[in-house]
């Protein structure tokens, strides 16, 4: 990564990303198929609804006949951590237009969220449509093709495990957080280091009282909460 | 599978309330400025939300129980986590990552 915010280099930043879109990508559509989904369903729902694991459980709940209500509900429970992610992002698009906004709104993810925050540690600061954009729709692309491909897949193979893809965005993760500790100057690492250290007993404990997608917001939430705390008794 | 009507639906409805909890801070932001508490606040998120996307796949979840351990995801977070150190590049360590996983499957 380094600070051009050009369309060339989004492509490169972006690359990293592409094979855990592509690993869960096809899961979903092989689970999707299991599921009874056309492949051409499946598709439209990694492109109408674009949210990663609330997808998977859109489609289990569909599958045990849900009812639509409490269905929209868990998407929305599962997916509300987007609320906190576009919150930290739009601080940077203030100057854009209002309909640049809403499309760089509309397909934002965790993985471009967590590409754009690291890119502020290379651009001074700075983040511009042009590359958030190609970010953006270079994931969205891939993840329809793959949920494609997948479904497609999903008729002779049952068994998504066999892709040890599901493992790269786990990595990318690992990457990006790593990468984030050491070049954000604005939080001293120390502190840093102890609130992700705190987070691994909150998500540990966590998982036995609240359903692993909905925990992401609550333990994010905490986290932040004790990483302001910490930064003002370290200062 | 219900009908295709009802999925469909459900497809619109959902797709409707991700994209308002995606865009709705952004058009709101654009009118409004956060508190500076807030801001600092947000600048937690990027570190808590990825250790937590992570250490999520290190277990697997058994609700009103302590969860269980993924070996595979743990031993294979390894490697990973040392060649983030080393090298700081983004691609050769999701690389590493899926390498590990699959050589910690064959392996068990």
């Amino acid at each position: 990564m380094d600070d051009s915010l050009s369309v060339e280099s989004a492509v490169k930043d972006t690359l990293p990303t592409v094979f855990g879109y592509i690993g869960i990508g096809i899961s979903f559509g092989i689970v999707a198929a299991a599921a009874g989904m056309s492949v051409w369903m499946a598709t439209l729902m990694s492109l109408i609804v674009y949210a990663g694991s609330a997808q998977f459980i859109l489609v289990s709940l569909l599958a045990i006949g849900t009812p639509m209500i409490s269905i929209v509900l868990s998407v929305f429970l599962v997916n509300s951590r987007m609320i906190l992610m576009s919150m930290t992002t739009a601080n940077f698009f203030k100057k854009n237009s209002m309909f640049e906004n809403i499309f760089l709104g509309s397909l934002i993810t965790d993985e471009s969220f967590a590409l754009s925050m690291n890119k502020l540690n290379f651009t001074d600061g700075k983040l511009d449509f042009k590359w958030f954009n190609t970010v953006n729709v270079m994931a969205y692309l891939v993840w329809a093709a793959s949920t494609a491909v997948g479904a497609m897949l999903g008729k002779v193979i049952t068994d998504p495990k066999r892709f040890d893809l599901d493992f790269a965005i786990t990595a990318m993760f690992i990457g990006l957080l790593y990468l984030q500790m050491i070049s954000d100057k604005s939080i001293k690492l120390k502190v840093q280091l102890i609130i992700v250290l705190l987070m691994l007993p909150l998500v540990y404990f966590g998982l036995i009282f609240i359903s692993s997608d909905l925990l992401i917001l609550v333990v994010t939430l905490i986290g932040c909460a004790l990483g302001v705390i910490l930064k003002h008794e370290i200062n | 599978m219900k009908s295709t009507e009802f999925v469909l639906f459900t497809l619109i409805a959902c797709g409707l309330v991700t994209w308002l909890s995606r865009i709705l801070p952004f058009v709101l932001l654009k009118k409004f400025n956060l508190p500076a508490k807030v801001v600092e606040f947000l600048s937690f998120v990027p570190i808590t939300i990825m250790a937590a996307l992570w250490f999520e796949g290190l277990f697997t979840q058994h609700i009103g129980h302590l969860p269980q351990v993924n070996y595979e995801n743990l031993i294979a977070s390894i490697p990973t986590v040392l060649t983030a150190i080393l090298t700081k590049k983004l691609l050769l360590i999701v690389i590493v990552g899926i390498i590990s996983l699959a050589l910690v499957r064959l392996a068990v």
